[in-house]
């Protein structure tokens, strides 16, 4: 029976990992490659908040218009809330209403969007109302917008000029009034349209989200507005007078009105994440097979920030399967168990090259200060803790060093796991003392190795995707990895650690040397 | 000079890698709660005396900060003493002292040394600097082991040890292990110290190896390092198996120095002893564990270190056999018959 355990178990994770795989590959038709859904993201709001009293409303601004984009589908999650969606000008408001809610209230908005170039032509407001200002600004004003009238042909022309006199108020003393230096892009935007109105050019304010941000977990809003030549709106963002949006921008909502707006509660907090790629093809899927218990529950549920953690998470074991063979079949040595994975984890924000090269920088000064809290002769912890502080502050003097520089990539470096830099410096040099730099060094590389070689298989994209769509594929490694537990033949580096052994043949010359003595075993 | 060796070769000749010493003998034959009585010098030195086994003599243990004032107690004057770490691996914290005059010391180098170096030192030793894990940790103060100079033209700034492999209680593989000014004068293969094996029928040495490469003459001092033999061989392996009962591990490492006076001493126990062992015995240790399994498998376990000694020295014969394997193989099947049953034999 016992002999049969483990074989059997085997059998059984490789069967059952597997079944599930091909009944989602080929009955639900998911697609093993994600080649096919590039171009759509998904855009998640998570508003949560504290209620103070007893009937509750949220209001969330809702896209409606999106430039260059086009919805394929919205998800509202709020359990126990009613939810109506109201029509506005150029967005809509979903309003969640409730009667009682009891502790932290967290709230969902889901939409999918995919690239759509299609250009509706809208038709102009009519001219705007020019805004009233008050004593000195009203002189400045007007001449601020004869001076940019007389430089301007037409009216995209005259709105980028203002923008860029205010985001360079330097050259120019009627701008300067208008102008704090710790403007958002939001009041800026206010200014402006205020400005603009005294020409009686129609502008309103737009808040838009960037969808490449990298990530994705917490992304921030930013406020664009736009003017209407007479046939069409022209974007311009309020800060830089860049003309048009960037084709990753995505235009959110009317940006005069706050996103979110809560009754009766409080510590409101707003989190926008994005995804990107996937949900395409599996929607297409979905759509077919929505009732399939295995999609039902699976990964694909799940809040997108949740997702995005997973979608690194699944890489792990991975990452921990070529540990296990490196260390055991090849022989390599490294410091702490796994240890590498979690350097290769970072090095997906730094990048391999950067990140061997700031790892090695760190862990090297790291070491240098750790030989000289040696001679201070401190207890263990202290001295963990100490080298912590150091480290922390090393990154950071990594960090603004190479900004300067402008070597960006280093400011990811906040992202390496500190603590376990830490102990890996702590570890290095122990070994150094008791074993010589030469193990230290040895030991070192090797987990460099073994981190980049994890590297190299947890980024690639379509090993990424099949995990993440098929986590049962995690049952086939975890029965690769009882298999490979079982192991018990040598490792690569044996067969060199062993090489005197080829020495030891009784039929060769060597054999009958003349080094006997008493009955002891004969050759060299 | 080649530097690889076929994995088939390596199996014919029953060389066990770091995987099977790990998976398939250490975890079969070695109970994790057994552990702490090897990785503990303190529980090591009180279950050896218990089992009437030679250690060197406990002269006191510090556990706090406090005994740190209060430790030259139980001391005998004039001969010196040796701290060492309960739970220090490698020989790492190992502060030896040849005499004492007052508050002064002589360390084993012929440096002095301070009473509040010392003390310092034992601060260090309590507050884990030497133990796995950086745990706090207990200092031992003992007997200073007076070596036996036989081999000093074999060891450069140190002391040799001789390091016996006991499976199932039987000594199977021994080896000296010498240090060299690689080492530092400390006798750890892995930093370069000098391992010869040595017949376990005899006690003999045959050829050295260092840094996984065969060698003949200590590297400093230039002599051969086989062809020598080992004192008061019999009671040491004696002495080595009987840490078999003590510590109830199956495979078991224990390190053996040599006392002018009182002969074979453990030193330490090992519950993961090393592989270099075969290289410097230039023999696998499959062969001789299959030999005490095939043994076991028909007859009880003797009681008696003894007579496990002697069986196991019945065995070299076999195991020194250095024609191919399958040969070998007969051979030490046709032993396994001769040997007469346990309770006949004396030791």
């Amino acid at each position: 029976m016992k002999r049969w355990h483990l074989p059997l178990l085997i059998t059984l994770l490789i069967f059952a990992g597997s079944a599930l795989f091909l009944h989602k590959w080929l009955n639900l038709g998911l697609a093993l490659t994600p080649a096919a859904e590039v171009d759509v993201w998904n855009v998640e709001v998570r508003v949560r908040f504290q209620p103070t009293g007893s009937a509750t409303e949220v209001r969330l601004a809702l896209p409606e218009r999106m430039p260059g984009f086009a919805l394929l589908d919205e998800t509202f999650i709020a359990r126990g809330y009613g939810l109506q969606i109201r029509p506005g000008a150029i967005d809509r408001t979903a309003i969640w209403t409730t009667r009682a809610p009891r502790g932290e209230q967290v709230l969902y908005y889901r939409a999918a969007v995919y690239r759509h170039p299609e250009r509706v032509a809208e038709p102009f407001p009519g001219p705007a109302v020019p805004f009233e200002w008050d004593a000195p600004f009203d002189t400045a004003a007007s001449s601020l917008l004869t001076e940019t009238r007389a430089r301007s042909s037409n009216i995209e022309s005259f709105a980028t000029l203002l923008a860029l006199a205010l985001a360079r108020p330097d050259s120019n003393e009627n701008a300067q009034a208008f102008v704090r230096f710790d403007d958002t892009a939001a009041q800026r935007a206010e200014t402006l349209i205020r400005l603009l109105s005294g020409a009686r050019i129609p502008a309103r304010a737009i808040t838009t989200i960037d969808l490449g941000v990298e990530g994705g977990r917490r992304v921030t809003t930013d406020t664009w507005i736009e003017v209407h030549n007479d046939q069409r709106w022209i974007p311009i963002h309020p800060l830089t007078g860049q003309v048009g949006y960037p084709p990753t921008v995505l235009t959110w909502t009317d940006g005069a009105r706050p996103i979110v707006v809560a009754d009766r509660a409080q510590n409101l907090e707003t989190t926008f994440s994005v995804s990107r790629g996937l949900h395409d093809a599996l929607d297409a899927a979905m759509r077919v097979e929505r009732d399939s218990p295995a999609l039902r529950y699976s990964l694909l549920e799940l809040p997108i920030g949740t997702q995005n953690t997973y979608r690194i998470l699944l890489m792990v074991p991975l990452g921990a399967l070529i540990i296990v063979f490196l260390r055991n079949f090849i022989g390599i040595k490294t410091f702490g168990t796994f240890m590498p994975v979690l350097i290769a984890l970072s090095f997906r924000e730094t990048e391999l090259l950067a990140g061997v090269i700031l790892f090695t920088l760190l862990v090297g000064l790291g070491l240098a200060v750790r030989f000289y809290l040696e001679h201070l002769r401190l207890l263990l912890v202290p001295r963990l803790a100490a080298v912590v502080i150091v480290v922390i502050l090393l990154m950071l003097v990594v960090s603004i060093v190479s900004h300067h520089l402008g070597f960006d990539r280093a400011l990811a470096l906040s992202l390496f796991p500190m603590v376990i830099l830490a102990m890996t410096i702590e570890r290095m040099s122990i070994v150094w003392e008791e074993h010589g730099p030469a193990d230290a060094i040895q030991q070192g590389v090797g987990s460099l190795l073994v981190a980049a070689a994890a590297y190299g298989l947890m980024v690639n994209r379509t090993l990424e995707h099949l995990f993440f769509v098929f986590p049962e594929l995690l049952l086939i490694v975890l029965a690769f990895t009882l298999l490979l537990g079982r192991y018990t033949g040598y490792r690569l580096t044996e067969l060199f650690r062993f090489a005197a052994f080829n020495r030891r043949s009784s039929f060769s010359p060597e054999a009958d040397t003349p080094s006997k003595t008493s009955d002891q075993e004969p050759p060299r | 000079m080649i530097r690889f060796i076929s994995p088939w070769r390596l199996r014919a000749l029953g060389v066990v890698g770091m995987n099977q010493r790990n998976g398939q003998i250490i975890a079969v034959h070695n109970r994790r709660r057994d552990y702490p009585k090897v990785d503990n010098k303190l529980i090591t030195k009180k279950l050896a005396e218990q089992a009437g086994l030679t250690v060197p003599q406990l002269f006191d243990e510090i556990r706090t900060h406090h005994d740190i004032h209060h430790w030259p107690r139980n001391i005998p004057q004039g001969r010196g003493f040796v701290i060492k770490p309960a739970h220090g691996a490698g020989g790492d914290g190992i502060l030896v002292i040849k005499s004492q005059r007052r508050d002064e010391y002589i360390r084993a180098s012929g440096r002095r040394i301070t009473r509040a170096a010392i003390d310092d030192h034992l601060s260090n030793i309590l507050s884990g600097m030497y133990s796995l894990g950086g745990r706090p940790d207990t200092a031992l103060i003992e007997y200073r082991v007076d070596f036996s100079d036989r081999f000093a033209d074999l060891s450069w700034n140190g002391v040799p040890d001789i390091r016996t492999v006991v499976y199932q209680g039987f000594p199977i593989m021994a080896m000296m292990r010498l240090p060299t000014q690689a080492s530092d004068g400390k006798a750890n293969l892995h930093q370069g110290a000098v391992g010869v094996g040595i017949d376990i029928a005899s006690g003999a040495t045959c050829g050295g190896v260092q840094y996984n490469q065969p060698i003949d003459l200590h590297p400093d001092t230039e002599q051969p390092v086989a062809g020598r033999k080992i004192d008061d061989w019999t009671p040491l392996l004696r002495l080595a198996a009987g840490c078999h009962e003590l510590a109830g591990l199956g495979y078991l490492g224990v390190d053996v120095v040599l006392d002018e006076i009182h002969g074979p001493m453990i030193l330490e126990l090992n519950a993961r002893p090393g592989l270099a062992i075969q290289i410097a015995n230039r023999h696998g240790l499959g062969p001789r564990l299959k030999t005490v399994d095939r043994y076991l498998r028909h007859h009880p376990k003797p009681t008696d270190p003894a007579i496990r000694v002697a069986l196991a020295r019945q065995w070299t014969a076999a195991w020194n056999d250095d024609r191919e394997p399958e040969h070998r193989q007969l051979q030490t099947d046709a032993i396994e018959h001769d040997v007469p049953p346990p309770a006949a034999k004396t030791a």
